[in-house]
């Protein structure tokens, strides 16, 4: 038997989440660091010991502990990479709470230990109830987060959060139950070949789109997303934009594309809907947000709504793109919350119109901003550039009016990006408190200076991050060939003129000359 | 059959029959000072009745005792265990609770011990006169235990009520068994099940209306739940935790086997009623709760939430459904023990209780480990996993999508969102409130030890119970089925 890394990188962080009930706050705060640079440590041993181009599923380890379903794990490339951004960015959110979070530390920090310990579960899962098991689970710990730590308004937010993602995803049980009762087994590698029933597809499609959608989020289902962004802490937010969204997308990819092939192509039209209708709405909604963290919010749901279109372009670029356009996102997005986060901790507003002119008295956090403002905007160089250009380069394949209306998202995204940025960085000093902020400490910089690094990197050799993930896409992009959707653009096939378009019918021709 | 199996199969009723006479005439000539060693003696026999019945060696193979009249199988193993332990535990918490308020007597636990002796028999009655007896046998003893703090004018009320209320169905019940008979001409439930598949006239089914009818009352089922939030609030809390665990178990165990064995040719009558009683518990339990400022009466519609549940593994009729509804009860006494021992250590120093949202609110900085104790059972309740609760709700919807009713669980596990909302709120008012009212006092140990069990047994860890409890209860049903 292989040496069980997966399971101790559950095992650490649960750990040290029930140590930390029992610490006191400095205790407690050394305690979850430490446990998540562990799990950051395991995290780096995975990459480098997973075998580009060997099993689909590597580190699979089982153990018979229950009835009824199986304590079963096991990464593909897919799962290796956003189980790497999970624990790249735990590290982070707990520095980012590390001054901010007064009361009730140990507590806190559990949640998030606790947070950090399903998102490992949900991407290793091997087991379809196993994966609903951590996918629910997940509700907890952010209620308590959002509830306990958030702003003024959060506990409409937590209740607003809770009971959408939760009605969303309990369909969701019910087509699992029906999926494992037809198949005979729960197995997620075997489902992921089993041949549904065409019409059952439909429904199971539906089901799971219910919930997915909701997570992910996906237009006209994505309210909860701002309200909860707002309210939660700094690390909160973090987490929900880096991880959590995540969560749908790599649904989508995992269950409902290889599981339903049928339906995803028959309902292929609704998500280049929704995602068309997400990428305009939001982008003209956050254009408007005079709260920061609402701006980046609205942001993330149009940056999704290019993850879905891509998913569902049925080809390699297309679902390599989502993927780059999840990873970059979610460095991206959870760098820009900290940025809020970090002026947030000075003044206390996330209000846009209190700054004004930080270039001038904190030139280092104004370069840190500029640079993931740029990313978001996908800035060549970065790593949202890459993801976005590929997801719609094989949108473009499928359908050309999508592109368009995607692409015209990005322009707008460029223009609330830099909007935001003007008004925050440059211009005038107008309030004498905001003007007298200090620049970035330590902590600050060793939050920001990882998250740079490894935009640039993504941005830069984008193929560390394609290479492991790219067999498994291509199995995929197999598994679909043969129900691809055809939509505008594909090549329509004209009859042949007869003649040559210079062609000129003579009369005498008719009549007949001899 | 001789008299001698019959005796040792049924050994655990008979002895706990022996030992609460005694008692009774221990309690009788002895002063209250005595009531604390009598319920010692009372938990020592219901212990002793737990051992004899899991050690039984017939466990798996049905067996019938005097002439018929019971039956001792997996079935009513599984069933009695659950009971004997929610009596214990019920028992294990009353003492300080009543000595607080003025007043322990040794009839308390009699009462309980001559109560579970009728569920023993409930769970094993295969024949309508001894279901009957044993049914009252209980009843009668839990009228008396929702009015024991005979000053309080609300445990009178709720004794009242009970009383009058639980004696309609009663009577509904032996309606419905008087028409079975007229039609079947036998009591016995296979004499029966024979009757009925040879010619199931109206009036039969009317007779099986009726019993469902009054048994619906006995488990909580809308629409015959009104009694529930008056009876559990009104009465005293340790003896709510046993309306709410144990009379349940009996009564949903009664209920299966009546269903399965001697209606079990007639699916298609009974199960319509059962799918809408599900449906209306789960939506009714849901709705009722989320007003309910009392700490009480919230978990009184919470019960009635979670009958729903259990009805739709029985809506299956299916030995999986069957099984699913024994786990989904397992996990259940553990939840509402769980929960209402964690309210009854809700007092003030005064002993005062603190009955009320107000009263809870922020209790997570002043009593952390009780806050942490409710918020682990409150999302098992609302069935979320990781927590144990969810299991018990897998399974019957597991169940119901295996027999093919997918817009019953459907609708089932929909609903069960909208009672997601008052269990959040619990943890919201607990968590996210500041504190307003006084700190609770300190608990006793036997209070902390009752819960600790109960919220480790539904935290993740239960689980782990998961293969040893999904082949105990798939042989119970099994049992049923076979027999069937």
């Amino acid at each position: 038997m292989e040496f069980p890394i997966l399971s101790l990188m559950l095992a650490v962080p649960l750990i040290a989440a029930i140590a930390c009930l029992f610490l006191d706050a400095p205790a407690a705060r050394i305690t979850a660091l430490f446990a998540t640079l562990i799990n950051l440590a395991l995290g780096v041993m995975l990459w480098l010991n997973y075998d580009i181009g060997g099993a689909q599923w590597q580190f699979t380890e089982s153990a018979p502990l229950f009835a009824g379903f199986e304590y079963a794990l096991g990464i593909d490339g897919i799962a290796l990479m956003l189980i790497m951004l999970s624990v790249f960015l735990m590290p982070i959110c707990i520095l980012a709470s590390w001054d901010s979070i007064t009361k009730r530390v140990g507590e806190y920090m559990a949640a998030f230990l606790l947070m950090e310990v399903l998102m490992i579960g949900v991407f290793a899962a091997q087991d379809l109830f196993l994966f609903y098991i951590f996918f629910e689970a997940g509700l907890i710990p952010m209620y308590l987060i959002i509830g306990v730590w958030g702003g003024d308004n959060r506990i409409y937010a937590s209740y607003k959060f809770f009971l959408y993602t939760l009605l969303g995803s309990v369909l969701m049980l019910i087509a699992m139950l029906w999926m494992v009762n037809a198949a005979g087994t729960s197995d997620i590698p075997t489902l992921m070949q089993y041949d549904f029933p065409p019409e059952a597809q439909f429904w199971l499609w539906l089901a799971f789109f219910a919930s997915f959608a909701v997570k992910m989020p996906m237009w006209p289902v994505h309210t909860w997303l701002p309200d909860a962004h707002v309210q939660a802490p700094t690390a909160g937010s973090v987490i929900l934009a880096g991880v959590l969204l995540k969560l749908g997308g790599y649904g989508f990819i995992r269950f409902s594309l290889p599981m339903f092939p049928v339906a995803s192509a028959d309902l292929a039209w609704l998500v280049f809907g929704l995602s068309m209708v997400a990428v305009i709405y939001t982008s003209l909604v956050a254009l408007v947000q005079d709260d920061m963290k609402k701006l980046i919010a609205y942001s993330s749901v149009a940056h999704m709504a290019i993850v879905t279109a891509g998913l569902f372009a049925f080809n390699v670029q297309g679902l390599e793109g989502a993927m780059m356009v999840m990873l970059g996102h979610g460095l991206v997005s959870g760098a820009l919350f900290l940025c809020v986060g970090v002026i947030y901790d000075r003044l206390h507003t996330r209000e846009i119109a209190r700054y004004g002119g930080l270039s001038i008295n904190m030139p280092k956090y104004a370069l840190f901003f500029l640079l993931f403002t740029m990313a978001s905007i996908g800035l060549p160089g970065t790593s949202n550039f890459i993801g976005e250009f590929l997801a719609l380069a094989g949108i473009y394949e499928v359908s050309t009016l999508v592109t368009l209306v995607c692409t015209t998202g990005i322009i707008l995204g460029a223009a609330y990006m830099l909007y935001l940025y003007r008004r925050v960085a440059f211009g005038e000093q107008k309030n004498a408190d905001a003007a007298a902020m200090p620049d970035l400490n330590a902590r600050e910089w060793a939050m920001l200076a990882p998250i740079a690094a490894a935009v640039l990197w993504m941005g830069v050799y984008p193929e560390s991050f394609l290479a492991p993930m790219r067999q498994d896409i291509v199995a995929l992009e197999t598994r679909l060939a043969s129900v691809a959707p055809r939509y505008d653009s594909a090549l329509d096939q004209g009859t042949p003129r007869e003649h040559a378009a210079n062609h000129v019918v003579f009369e005498g021709d008719k009549e007949g000359g001899h | 059959m001789d008299y001698a199996t019959s005796i040792h199969l049924m050994g655990a009723e008979i002895g706990l029959s022996v030992v609460a006479l005694v008692l009774l005439l221990v309690t009788a000539w002895t002063s209250t000072k005595a009531a604390r060693g009598i319920t010692v003696a009372a938990v020592a026999a219901l212990f002793g009745a737990l051992v004899f019945s899991i050690s039984l060696p017939n466990g798996g193979v049905p067996a019938e005792a005097f002439g018929g009249l019971l039956r001792q199988d997996g079935f009513a193993l599984f069933a009695k265990a659950l009971i004997y332990i929610a009596t214990i535990a019920c028992l294990i918490v009353a003492p300080t609770y009543f000595e607080r308020i003025g007043g322990y007597r040794g009839e308390y636990a009699v009462l309980m011990v001559f109560n579970a002796v009728g569920m023993g028999m409930m769970v094993s009655a295969v024949d309508l006169m001894t279901l009957y007896i044993g049914l009252e046998l209980s009843s009668l003893s839990s009228y008396v235990l929702a009015s024991f703090v005979r000053k309080d004018q609300k445990s009178s009320e709720a004794g009242l009520k009970y009383f009058v209320l639980g004696g309609l169905a009663s009577g509904i019940i032996l309606y419905g068994i008087s028409l079975v008979y007229g039609f079947s001409g036998t009591t016995t439930y296979e004499g029966v099940r024979a009757a009925f598949d040879a010619n199931f006239s109206t009036g039969a089914l009317f007779g099986l209306v009726f019993v469902l009818a009054g048994l619906a009352f006995k488990i909580a089922a809308v629409p015959f739940h009104m009694w529930t939030p008056d009876v559990y609030e009104g009465a005293p809390t340790p003896v709510t935790a046993f309306f709410a665990s144990a009379p349940k178990v009996a009564a949903v165990a009664m209920l299966v086997r009546m269903v399965i064995i001697p209606f079990g040719g007639q699916v298609e009558a009974w199960q319509q009623i059962v799918i809408f009683a599900a449906l209306a518990s789960i939506v009714v339990g849901a709705l009722g709760a989320i007003g309910q400022p009392n700490l009480k009466r919230l978990l009184a519609y919470s019960s009635i939430n979670n009958v729903g549940f259990i009805l739709i593994g029985l809506a299956a009729a299916t030995a999986a459904g069957v099984s699913g509804v024994l786990v989904y009860l397992a996990i259940y006494v553990f939840m509402t023990i769980g929960s209402f021992v964690a309210l009854l250590m809700l007092r003030d120093a005064e002993g005062n209780a603190l009955s009320t949202f107000d009263d809870i609110s922020g209790l997570s900085t002043s009593s952390p480990v009780l806050a942490w104790c409710l918020l682990a059972l409150m999302f098992s309740l609302a069935g979320i996993p990781p927590l144990f609760g969810f299991w018990g709700k897998f399974v019957v919807f597991q169940a119901a999508v295996e027999a093919d009713m997918i817009a019953l669980a459907a609708i089932g596990i929909a609903a069960s969102v909208i009672g997601a909302f008052y269990y959040i709120k619990f943890i919201k008012v607990m968590f996210f409130d500041e504190p307003k009212g006084p700190a609770p006092a300190k608990a006793p140990v036997s209070h902390w030890a009752v819960l600790g069990l109960c919220v480790l047994v539904i935290s993740p860890l239960g689980y782990l119970l998961t293969p040893w409890l999904g082949i105990a209860a798939d042989a119970a049903a099994q049992a049923l089925f076979s027999a069937a």
